[in-house]
């Protein structure tokens, strides 16, 4: 019985966790036809609900009604699979994001994160490039070339991206002297990481973007020229995984972004408590990332290899000798 | 609870394990070697390693196998995958097996280095800090490890002359046709 009431509290936080990332697509799919309506000058989704509000459900009523097809010449197994395999490392990562300091609650300290690791940045980045096998499943499970080739392009976009991804926060671990997250954000209590690592943040940020395969740099579904790439093939419930999938790629990095150089739940103003103050600042970040998706267009294939090996990684390798020096 | 957690990763470790041998596609051998891979991670979390765990992930599972499908993708080995690597495979093979599974069974059974290896171990209350691995690679075991480095360098160009003297050649060989077309 002891050992049931000393799970409870994880038992909880996952519950919550969980609940919280499977419903976040639905004000999210909003928050982006939204936003890229009004930039386009239109109004957007309005016939549903208060300004479209519903809209998202109807979209996922749409989609789990849709036809399950799968392509007669597809690897069924791992067809199935694909989406699934896509979904487990967005969810993963949040194991291991903490949300804000410590909380007493009914006597006991719950801290507001699911695993405390001290090497919790390390395990981010690690999981997060495994996120790449869905992809790679869903391209040759297709067995069909626009997939394949969307696939073949996925693989090479995150390896090259994950180089100057890992590097560029090496400066935030100097700083901090931890990979621990938690440690990250209050050795930024004085003064955020921005401002000491601006170099680090540019180089994060942008490889972020390509990590999670948004404008400009989403050539692995380009719809212009690979019908959806590697998602072409897969429809209804199958599909909307996968747009699960990505939305939680967005919103991982938005945190990260907050954890590692905006510090976290840090500086939030009087009346806010430190976890609302840090949501908030994680919905900025996604709201940037889809002000992006509308403002920049896309990048050729040659000029997204040269600004990986050629401009982010040089830069973020001379931050960190630059970070080194300083810091002797 | 942990022996629990041990059985289920240790099993699906080596269902893993098999599923690579036995799977007729190759990537789907890849696949159940990523999944063995992940297993043996878990694993080391289990004993108290966060970092080698992730260090795994990182390397096997985000670099290596990424790469392994990568290969099988682009190159479409499907059918040369299939070709017995022996023709009567079965008879040798079992006698290999069967020679090299009581090897080590005897080894696991008798060897007293092996059990001086395995010892008693102190259980681990805390998780090691990372900084004193970085320590002791950085200081006592230096050399090891930048003739480590060095070594890794060496593969990697002599990786990159190999396949580019046959991109050159080709390309040569190219660049000559049209122009002799051309005349």
């Amino acid at each position: 019985m002891e050992y049931v009431l000393a799970l409870l509290p994880m038992l909880v936080k996952m519950a919550i966790v969980v609940g919280v990332l499977l419903l976040l697509p639905l004000p999210l799919t909003w928050m982006e036809r939204k936003i890229a309506a009004h930039i386009q000058q239109r109004p957007g989704p309005m016939r549903v609900g208060w300004h479209g509000l519903l809209q998202p459900l109807a979209d996922a009523l749409k989609l789990l009604t849709k036809e399950d097809h799968i392509p007669a010449e597809a690897d069924r197994r791992l067809f199935a699979m694909a989406p699934v395999v896509a979904l487990v490392p967005p969810f993963l990562v949040f194991t291991a994001i903490p949300f804000g300091e410590p909380v007493q609650v009914f006597g006991t300290e719950v801290t507001l994160m699911l695993s405390d690791m001290n090497v919790g940045l390390l395990f981010i980045l690690a999981v997060s490039g495994i996120g790449v096998f869905g992809t790679i499943l869903a391209g040759w499970a297709s067995n069909s070339k626009y997939a394949v080739l969307g696939s073949l392009r996925s693989i090479a976009q995150m390896i090259s991206y994950e180089i100057p991804m890992g590097f560029s926060v090496i400066g935030v671990v100097m700083l901090a002297n931890s990979m621990n997250l938690s440690r990250i954000v209050a050795a930024q209590e004085d003064l955020w990481n921005v401002v000491v690592q601006p170099v680090g943040f540019f180089v994060f940020f942008i490889a972020g973007l390509a990590e999670a395969q948004r404008i400009p740099f989403d050539l692995p579904e380009a719809e212009g020229d690979l019908g959806a790439g590697y998602h072409t093939e897969y429809s209804g419930i199958r599909f909307s995984l996968f747009m699960l999938a990505e939305y939680l790629v967005v919103v991982m990095l938005a945190a990260l972004n907050v954890l590692l150089f905006f510090g976290g739940w840090q500086g939030s103003p009087f009346f806010l408590p430190d976890t609302v103050w840090f949501l908030l600042k994680i919905g900025f970040f996604v709201w940037v990332f889809m002000w992006f998706r509308f403002t920049f267009p896309r990048y050729r294939y040659d000029q997204l290899m040269a600004i990986g090996w050629k401009v982010l990684l040089p830069l973020s390798l001379l931050n960190i000798l630059v970070s080194g020096i300083l810091m002797l | 609870m942990e022996q629990a957690f041990f059985l289920l990763l240790s099993a699906v470790a080596v269902g893993a394990g098999l599923l690579v041998v036995i799977a007729r596609d190759p990537i789907h051998s890849a696949l159940a070697l990523v999944a063995c891979l992940v297993q043996i991670a878990a694993l080391y979390v289990l004993l108290g390693a966060p970092f080698l765990a992730v260090i795994q992930i990182f390397v096997y599972v985000g670099a290596v196998m990424v790469l392994f499908l990568f290969v099988i993708m682009m190159l479409d080995v499907r059918k040369e995958a299939q070709a017995r690597f022996l023709p009567k495979a079965p008879l040798p093979g079992l006698i290999v097996l069967v020679i090299l599974a009581g090897e080590l069974i005897f080894l696991l059974l008798q060897s007293a280095r092996l059990h001086a290896v395995m010892g008693p171990g102190q259980p681990v209350s805390e998780q090691p800090p990372v900084a004193e691995l970085s320590l002791l690679l950085f200081q006592e075991y230096l050399l090891p490890f930048e003739v480590a480095s060095v070594i890794l360098l060496v593969a990697l160009i002599g990786a990159v002359v190999l396949a580019r003297s046959d991109e050159a050649d080709k390309n040569a060989a190219q660049r000559k046709a049209p122009r002799g077309a051309a005349r």
